[in-house]
């Protein structure tokens, strides 16, 4: 037992197969280069513009991202475990189409929520369990996920449905100061205890160890009597719920449902966990890297806002690029497999 | 008879056949063809039509998954492509020459190459997982072809780049030609030279194949980049049907039809075990799926529902747990039947 406390220490690392592990001091490397990635295109906004120095552009970088932080949080899991969802962003959509719906015929806003959550929760179930039992891989089982999820957003409505309930819009003009002037919205107090949680299950739990286990070899976390199917099956439970949570705050944020709403998104989850640090093929990486892979994210859109020649489109050709740079930064620090 | 049911391209062809008679049910002069203008018209025809740029993907689709790759990027290529040769239109001074359509194709067609290139050197150089390598190209691409229509739906009139998508040549629709010339292309190539043994030597076992001498390298490079060229092509189809570029929408979720077209037709999404034809079959099924929806008379946005359950089902079907279950389904009831035939 003296092994698995030590296991729980965040600093010290359960043993991993070679084939996936960092080098040395450079397990941190890829979030530590996100890090100053981060810190560096702040000081460079700061330097070009004077009102880019403030601590609620800094904020309003949490604020305008509450839903791509939940959606990367669960994306995180996932990614770790070796596998991909790429349902997350038609899942958004749903969640947002069922709540504009609901709410529109009268609903209770706790009572819509608790069945968009449900909902989420369910379907990425439903996910887990055919990758699980049926041996099909995670990216086609997600496809169809995302073809189903995003079919059925259609089906409900072609039209934008506007949120006009009391909660919802509460919570859309709700801010929370803090002191200097500034403030955030509810919404990312509730990111970001979601992403507490997510660290501590992920470093401090038996659940989370074995999530690294997975990704870092499989067959081995299989052999050391590890939950493997379990947790692999609640992870993408886990990346569902994740998706509906983040759909609930994209409804606060945008109050209403529209069909065609976070298409790409799932690229964006993906984008802001590689960036942040997290090994593709599973076993390495950090919840916490994942935040800051959305804050570039998020620095990337502000610099662009704040450039008025840029054209919106620059985003995607920037997050692409940024992609590219870090895959291959993961290249450089990952052993060479096969 | 039994043998027929055994051959791996036994249900795809049935389901295609299903789902026409169910079309003719409901549209009696659903399979009936006629001329009018010189040209061929009917169902089928509009199905072999619209669905070209899908089989065209799914060809080059069918190989690079056969190296147990994936090749995300091919939508966004379809958007570049397109943008790329209508903005060269727009902008020259003679939109309306023929030597303009040319240059305006090969323009796309080297686009193509270039990007096929590119996802190929981070695959087999740089060793990236397929779905992540082509990834960055799918969230990019998008963005390029917004750069280069300037944000703005570029439109065209030229008779000559007009005809790619939407001519006809001896009664059939150019497209429906390009695509089979394609198909054949593909087929000789890989059928009757060593080409397609490689490739699916390479799918079952990279490193084992490097070790036999095997250059798995050129070989990764040359089917990302010809699934790249079948990308651009069909861009060109698909922004030459409607003269018009539009990054944002031009080859929307078309690697998502692309791939479950290559899957219906029984290619394992494992890599080692390809067929073109199955993948022609899976494809006019998805597009026969899609005119079925509108026959019926069901909400065309319900399409993606159906699509999702047949992903769904065709990859439980294949799934060898799956199959495991059915034989011992199937292997129960047997002994009950002989009892009734007993009786």
């Amino acid at each position: 037992m003296s092994t698995l406390s030590t296991l729980s220490q965040p600093s010290v690392k359960k043993p991993k197969p070679a084939r996936n592990r960092l080098r040395g001091g450079a397990r941190y490397a890829p979030t530590l280069s996100t890090v100053g990635l981060f810190l560096a295109m702040f000081a460079v906004g700061a330097a070009m513009y004077p009102s880019f120095l403030s601590g609620q552009v800094f904020l309003n970088l949490f604020i305008d991202n509450t839903f791509l932080i939940v959606l990367a949080v669960g994306m995180t899991f996932v990614i770790l475990t070796g596998g991909i969802d790429l349902s997350v962003g038609a899942v958004v959509a749903l969640s947002m189409m069922v709540s504009a719906t609901l709410l529109q015929q009268g609903w209770n806003a706790g009572a819509v929520i608790v069945l968009v959550l449900m909902i989420g929760g369910g379907l990425g179930l439903l996910m887990g369990l055919i990758i699980q039992y049926f041996d099909i891989q995670p990216f086609i089982v997600t496809l169809a996920g995302m073809f189903l999820a995003r079919g059925l957003c259609y089906v409900i409505s072609l039209d934008s449905i506007p949120v006009t309930e009391g909660f919802f819009t509460g919570m859309a003009q709700a801010q929370i100061p803090l002191p200097g002037d500034l403030f955030v919205s509810p919404g990312v107090l509730l990111a970001l205890a979601i992403v507490a949680i997510a660290f501590f299950v992920l470093h401090h739990t038996r659940f989370g160890r074995t999530v690294y286990a997975i990704g870092g070899n499989e067959h081995s976390a299989m052999l050391m009597g590890l939950a493997v199917t379990r947790t692999k099956v609640l992870v993408y439970a886990l990346s569902g719920l994740c998706s509906a949570i983040a759909g609930i705050l994209f409804s606060f944020y945008s109050l209403s449902g529209y069909s065609l709403a976070a298409q790409g998104m799932e690229l964006d989850a993906i984008a802001a966990v590689v960036i942040g640090g997290t090994l593709l093929t599973g076993g390495t990486g950090y919840v916490l890297g994942s935040v800051v892979g959305v804050l570039v994210l998020g620095i990337v859109q502000t610099f662009i806002a704040y450039d008025g020649t840029l054209s919106s489109w620059w985003t995607k050709i920037v997050i692409g690029g940024l992609l590219l740079v870090f895959i291959l930064l993961q290249r450089l620090f990952a052993r060479k497999t096969g | 008879m039994k043998d027929l049911f055994k051959h791996r391209l036994a249900w795809p062809v049935m389901a295609l056949a299903a789902l026409l008679l169910l079309n003719q049910v409901f549209r009696p002069d659903f399979l009936s063809l006629r001329m009018q203008d010189g040209h061929l018209y009917g169902s089928l025809i509009d199905i072999m039509r619209n669905g070209a740029p899908t089989i065209l993907i799914a060809l080059g689709m069918t190989l690079v998954i056969a190296t147990r790759g994936i090749d995300l990027s091919v939508g966004a290529v379809v958007a570049i492509a397109g943008a790329a040769s209508c903005a060269y239109i727009a902008a020259s001074p003679d939109p309306g020459s023929p030597v303009t359509a040319a240059v305006a194709m090969l323009i796309a067609v080297f686009a193509g190459l270039a990007l096929g290139a590119w996802n190929g050197f981070l695959v087999s150089t740089i060793g990236v997982q397929p779905i992540i390598a082509t990834l960055v190209l799918m969230t990019a691409g998008r963005g390029i072809a917004q750069l280069i229509t300037g944000g703005q739906i570029v439109s065209v009139s030229n008779d000559h780049y007009k005809a790619i998508g939407a001519g006809y040549f001896f009664t059939l629709p150019i497209s429906i030609l390009i695509t089979a010339a394609v198909f054949v292309l593909a087929a000789v190539l890989t059928r009757r030279t060593a080409l397609g043994t490689l490739i699916e030597a390479v799918g079952i076992n990279p490193v084992a194949s490097r070790l036999a001498g095997l250059r798995s390298r050129n070989i990764i490079w040359t089917v990302y980049i010809f699934s790249a060229v079948c990308a651009a092509v069909a861009g060109l189809m698909i922004s030459s049907n409607v003269t018009a570029a539009d990054a944002n929408n031009a080859g929307l979720y078309i690697e998502m039809d692309a791939i479950l077209a290559v899957v219906i037709g029984g290619t394992s999404l494992a890599g080692g075990r390809y067929t073109l034809v199955g993948t022609v079959v899976g494809a006019f099924i998805i597009q026969t799926l899609t005119t079925t929806v509108y026959t019926l008379g069901i909400p065309p946005e319900v399409t993606l529902v159906f699509k999702a359950l047949v992903v769904l089902t065709v990859c439980l079907l294949q799934a060898p747990k799956a199959r495991n279950l059915l034989r011992s389904l199937k292997a129960a009831p047997k002994p009950a039947a002989k009892e009734k035939v007993a009786v």
